[in-house]
C-alpha cells in the first residue's frame, strides 16, 4: 500500500490496492476532447478554437504512423498542421447488409510495410469528404456557390468578397451539413502542402515527457496483474503443478492453468503454462517462483544449435532439394560457364526482441470482452478472441496502444488469447505481464538456415547461370489464415528475370523452434547470400562489385513478382539507388590500410535501398562501421523524415542483428535467457555517420518499415572483405574478426 | 517507510525488497519508468536518485527511503528539460519505449560531463535502443550540451 502524504497532513490513497482500483488519469489532451468539438468523419474531429484532431488507424510501434498516417488526412483536409493533434482509433468492424464482417471504415494492422500503400487514397478521402463538409457550410451561410470557395491552412476563404473563416468557426454546421455520397476530388501533387516535405512529428512530446501509454502501462478499474510460468520446451507439456507455496505470497490471489496449442495445431497460446493472478505484477513475479511444475520436454528434447546446423548442412551435401523456381536450364549452362563460383552461408535464429516484452489487458465478461494491448493486427486479435469467448466479434472491443516495437513479434496474438484466458477463468480485468526471461523463452524465431549459391559466367564475364539452394524450416506453419505452404526463398526474387538460367531449391528442415516474421522476413537471410555472393564474383573476376551489379540489373523494365510488394519491379530502380548510394559515398576512392567499403541492394515490399558500408578493422579484429550512405526509392515519400527515420533505424537494427545476435537452441528450448547473453548493439558500436538519400522512382508511395533492413549485413561484411581479405560468410559476425 | 518522489511524499508499508521501478508502476502509477529486462541491462527504467542515474529494476524500494527519486515525469515541468527539447528537435523518437530511460540517463550523464566527447558518450551512455536510434541519440545528446550551456 502507498499512500501519498498531502501537506495538512490528509492521506489519500492513490494505489491500485487487493480489494479495490483507481484509474490512473493516463495520456494525452486528446482523451479530454471538448464537448463541443465536431466530428466531421471518423478520423476528423474539429474544435471550436480550430484545434484539429486526426484519428489514426493504423496502430504505432515506432514506424512514424502518428505523423504519416495523418498527413494524408491533413493535405486534403488543408488543415493547419502546428494545430493537428492525434488520437489512436480503436478496431473498426462492422457487418455490412448481408451479415458479413467487414472494415468499418478503413483496413487496419501494421505488417508488410502496407500502410501507406493502402491507406494513401482512402485517408486523403476522408480529408476531402472534411474539408468539403467545411467548404458546405460556409456556402450555406454566406449564400455563396460552394464551387467558389477555397481553403488555405484552416481556413475557408471566398475570394470574390475576401470572407474568411477559420475551420473552428464553421465545424458545427459542417457536421450536420448533408453529406454527397460521391467522392471529391483529390489535390494534384503539385499541389501538396504536407505530403513529401519535412515537418514536426506528431505525438512526441508525449514520449519524452513519460505520458505515452505503451500496452504495459494500461491501467483500468479493478485491474489485477497475471504473470506465467510457461513450458519453455517446444511442444512441450505440463504434467501437473503444486500452488500451495503460491497461494501463501502476500498479494496472490488467483492461479490458473493455460492450455497450450495441441502440437501441429494453428497458436493461440504459445505454450501451456501456469498463471498468477495478484495484486502487483511483484507479488505475481514472486508467486509464480513460489510453484512447483513438472513439464514433459516434448519432441524436439535433443534439438541444439549444433544438431540444426549439422542437419542443414548435410541437407546440403546431399544434393538436390526441391525445385521452387526453373528458370532455363541451370545444368547446361554451368557446363557452358567458364568460371564457376560455390559458396555457402549461414543464418542463425534471430529473435524479435521487442523492448516492450509481450503483454495485454482483457476483461471478459458475459456479454462482452475488452481488449487493450500492444498489437500489430487487431483484427486477427478479435477473431482469436471471439474463438477464445465464443463472443461475436462486435462484441469485442479492441484498442490500440503504442507498441514498444513490432518487428512482426506482434503479428500474432498469442499473448492476447492469455490475457482472455485468465481474465475469463478469474472474471477479473487482466493485465499479462510477460518478463525479459519469458520473452527471450518464447518467441516466432525469424528462421535460421544455410545457403548454398552456385553461380556461373559466361566467357563474355556475365552471369548465366545462378542456383541458390536454401536449408531452412519454413515460418509459413501452423497459421490459421496460411491456406498454401510457402519455402523460405521467394520465387521470384532477383536474379530471375535477371540471369537466363536460374533455379532455386528448397530443404524443408526440421526444427522445433516457433517460427515467425521478422522485420522484411527471408529477405534478410536471402539478400545476404545473394549480395555476398555477388561481391565474392566481382573479386573472383577482378570487376568492380557496384559494375557488377549494374551489368546485371540492365535498364530499366518492368519485371513482374509475386511476393512482397508485388505485382512487379524494376531493376532500373535498384541500379539507380546503388548509384546514388556509391556516388553519395565516394565509392572507390582509396582508403587507408584497415579500411573497406561494401555495397548491398535489394528490392523487397515494393521498396529500393541500397546501403554502401565504410569500415576498418584494427590489426587485432576490431570492427567499426564508420559511415554508412544509404539511398532508397519508395515512390513518393509522403513524410521524408518517416523515411529517414525507417533508413538510419533500419540500418542499426540489421547491423546489430548481424554483429551479435543468435539465438541458440539448447535440449529443445532458447539458450539464451535475457539482454546478457543476447547481444543487443549499444551506441558504442552504431555508426557516428548515417547519410539518407530520397530516390522518387514513382508516383505512388510504398513503405518503409521492411526495405532499409536486408541490404546492410552484406554491405557491411562486403566492406570488411575490402578492409581486411575475410569473407564473412557466418552470421552472426561476433568475434570472428579476432585475431586468435 | 517515506519516498520522495518528484518532490511528493508517500508513505510505503509493503516489501522493501520490491524493486523501486514496480512501485513507481503499479502502486504510483508513475507508468513512464518502463521494464525491460530487470537486470540492469537495457536501461529504460532509469530514474534519477538524489540527481544520479540509476535503473530502477535494480534498485530495492527500502535502498531510497529518505532519498529524492525523480522519474521521467518530474524531469520537467512541461518537457522544457534542455535534454527533452534536444530529443524533439533531433526526433529521436521511433517506438519511444527507451526514450524516457535515455533521457534520464542522458540529463545525468551531462550534470558529471556537461560537454562529453564522442568517446564518452559510447564509454558513459549504455543504454538499449532497439529501434536502434543510436544516430540521433548521439546527435540529441550534444545538442542537449549546448542547450544547457546556454541555460547556465
Amino acid at each position: 500500500m502507498v499512500r501519498l502524504k498531502l501537506s495538512r497532513r490528509e492521506f489519500l490513497t492513490v494505489s491500485v490496492t487487493a480489494v479495490g482500483g483507481v484509474m490512473f488519469g493516463m495520456g494525452p489532451a486528446w482523451l479530454r476532447a471538448a464537448e463541443d468539438a465536431s466530428e466531421l468523419n471518423v478520423f476528423v474531429t474539429v474544435e471550436p478554437d480550430g484545434a484539429t484532431v486526426i484519428g489514426v488507424s493504423q496502430p504505432d510501434m515506432g514506424q512514424g504512423m502518428y505523423t504519416t498516417m495523418s498527413m494524408l488526412v491533413a493535405e486534403e483536409l488543408d488543415a493547419d498542421w502546428t494545430r493537428v493533434t492525434t488520437k489512436q482509433l480503436p478496431l473498426m468492424l462492422k457487418r455490412d447488409p448481408e451479415g458479413k464482417l467487414a472494415w468499418a471504415w478503413v483496413g487496419q494492422g501494421a505488417g508488410g510495410s502496407t500502410s501507406v500503400v493502402e491507406l494513401f487514397g482512402p485517408l486523403r478521402e476522408f480529408g476531402a469528404r472534411a474539408r468539403r463538409q467545411l467548404l458546405l457550410a460556409a456556402a450555406d451561410s454566406w449564400d455563396v456557390p460552394v464551387d467558389e470557395l477555397g481553403t488555405e491552412p484552416g481556413v475557408v476563404i471566398h475570394t470574390a468578397t475576401g470572407r474568411r473563416a477559420p475551420f473552428g468557426d464553421l465545424a458545427s454546421r459542417a457536421a450536420v451539413v448533408p453529406a454527397p455520397e460521391e467522392a471529391p476530388p483529390l489535390k494534384s501533387p503539385e499541389d501538396f502542402r504536407l505530403i513529401g516535405k519535412d515537418f514536426e512529428p506528431k505525438a512526441t512530446h508525449e514520449v519524452v515527457t513519460g505520458a505515452a501509454g505503451y500496452g504495459v502501462d494500461v491501467r483500468q478499474a479493478g485491474m489485477r496483474y497475471a504473470v506465467i510460468a510457461r513450458c519453455p520446451w517446444f511442444d512441450g507439456r505440463l504434467i501437473g503443478f503444486d500452488d500451495t507455496e503460491t497461494r501463501k505470497v502476500d498479494g496472490v490471489l488467483d492461479v490458473v492453468e493455460i492450455p497450450g496449442p495441441p502440437p501441429g495445431e494453428p497458436y493461440s497460446t504459445m505454450a501451456p503454462g501456469v498463471a498468477v493472478v495478484a495484486s502487483s505484477t511483484w507479488a505475481a513475479m514472486k508467486g509464480r517462483d513460489a510453484l512447483s511444475i513438472q513439464w514433459d520436454e516434448g519432441p524436439f528434447r535433443n534439438e541444439t544449435t549444433a544438431s540444426f546446423d549439422a542437419a542443414c548442412q548435410s541437407a546440403l551435401d546431399a544434393g538436390d532439394g526441391q525445385v521452387v523456381q526453373e528458370v532455363g536450364d541451370f545444368d547446361a549452362a554451368m557446363a557452358a560457364a567458364a568460371t564457376t563460383l560455390t559458396a555457402r552461408y549461414r543464418q542463425p535464429y534471430v529473435h524479435h526482441a521487442t523492448l516492450e516484452p509481450q503483454n495485454c489487458f482483457a476483461h471478459v465478461q458475459e456479454d462482452r470482452c475488452l481488449v487493450i494491448g500492444p498489437l500489430q493486427m487487431p483484427a486477427s486479435a478479435s477473431r482469436l478472441v471471439a474463438t477464445l469467448t465464443g463472443l461475436d466479434r462486435l462484441a469485442i472491443e479492441v484498442r490500440m496502444t503504442r507498441l514498444g516495437g513490432g518487428f512482426g513479434r506482434r503479428l500474432t496474438s498469442d499473448y492476447v488469447a492469455e490475457a482472455v484466458l485468465v481474465s475469463k477463468a478469474t472474471g477479473l480485468p487482466i493485465l499479462v505481464q510477460w518478463t525479459r526471461e519469458d520473452d527471450m523463452a518464447h518467441d516466432f524465431l525469424r528462421p535460421g538456415g544455410w545457403h548454398e549459391i552456385t553461380a556461373g559466367l559466361d566467357d563474355r564475364g556475365r552471369i548465366s547461370a545462378w542456383r541458390h539452394r536454401v536449408a531452412s524450416p519454413s515460418k509459413y506453419y501452423r497459421r490459421p489464415d496460411e491456406e498454401h505452404w510457402q519455402s523460405e526463398i521467394y520465387t521470384d526474387d532477383a536474379p530471375v528475370g535477371l540471369v537466363d538460367n536460374v533455379r532455386y531449391e528448397y530443404f524443408d528442415m526440421g526444427s522445433g523452434a516457433w517460427r515467425g516474421s521478422w522485420r522484411a522476413p527471408a529477405h534478410t537471410a536471402n539478400a545476404f547470400a545473394m549480395e555476398s555472393l555477388l561481391d565474392e564474383l566481382a573479386h573472383e573476376i577482378g570487376q568492380d562489385p557496384l559494375q557488377l551489379r549494374l551489368a546485371l540489373l540492365g535498364e530499366p523494365r518492368v519485371l513482374p513478382y509475386s511476393n512482397h510488394g508485388g505485382p512487379n519491379w524494376n531493376p532500373g530502380r535498384l541500379a539507380k539507388v546503388l548509384q546514388v548510394a556509391a556516388e553519395k559515398a565516394g565509392w572507390g576512392r582509396k582508403l587507408p590500410e584497415g579500411e573497406g567499403m561494401g555495397i548491398a541492394g535489394h528490392f523487397t515490399f515494393g521498396g529500393y535501398v541500397a546501403w554502401v558500408a565504410h569500415v576498418s578493422v584494427s590489426p587485432g579484429g576490431e570492427l567499426r562501421v564508420r559511415r554508412l550512405v544509404g539511398a532508397a526509392d519508395c515512390g513518393l515519400a509522403v513524410n521524408p523524415k518517416g523515411v529517414r527515420d525507417q533508413m538510419e533505424g533500419g540500418a542499426c537494427d540489421a547491423l546489430s542483428t548481424a554483429l551479435g545476435q543468435e539465438l541458440s537452441i539448447d535440449g529443445g528450448r532458447h539458450r539464451e535467457t535475457n539482454f546478457h547473453e543476447y547481444r543487443m548493439m549499444r551506441i558504442v558500436d552504431a555508426p557516428p555517420e548515417i547519410e539518407v538519400h530520397i530516390v522518387q522512382g514513382a508516383d505512388e508511395p510504398s513503405g518503409m518499415g521492411e526495405p532499409p533492413v536486408p541490404p546492410l549485413a552484406p554491405a557491411v561484411c562486403n566492406a570488411i572483405f575490402a578492409a581486411t581479405g575475410r569473407r564473412i560468410r557466418h552470421l552472426p559476425v561476433g568475434d570472428s574478426l579476432a585475431r586468435k | 517507510m517515506d519516498l520522495e518522489i518528484n518532490g511528493k511524499t508517500y508513505e510505503y508499508d509493503g516489501d522493501p525488497e520490491q524493486p523501486l521501478l514496480w512501485v513507481l508502476r503499479d502502486s504510483i502509477g508513475l507508468t513512464g519508468t518502463k521494464y525491460g529486462c530487470g537486470i540492469g541491462q537495457c536501461g529504460a527504467c532509469t530514474v534519477h536518485v538524489d540527481g544520479v542515474a540509476r535503473r530502477s529494476c535494480m534498485t530495492p524500494v527500502g535502498k531510497v527511503a529518505g532519498r529524492s527519486v525523480t522519474t521521467i515525469e518530474g524531469l520537467s515541468e512541461d518537457g522544457g528539460h534542455p535534454v527533452q527539447r534536444a530529443w524533439l528537435d533531433e526526433d529521436v523518437v521511433q517506438c519511444g519505449y527507451c526514450q524516457g530511460g535515455q533521457i534520464m540517463a542522458v540529463a545525468s550523464l551531462l550534470a558529471q560531463v556537461p560537454s562529453p566527447t564522442d568517446e564518452q558518450i559510447d564509454e558513459l551512455h549504455t543504454n538499449l535502443c532497439r529501434c536502434g536510434t543510436y544516430y540521433r541519440i548521439r546527435r540529441a545528446i550534444h545538442l542537449a550540451a549546448e542547450y544547457m550551456k546556454e541555460k547556465s
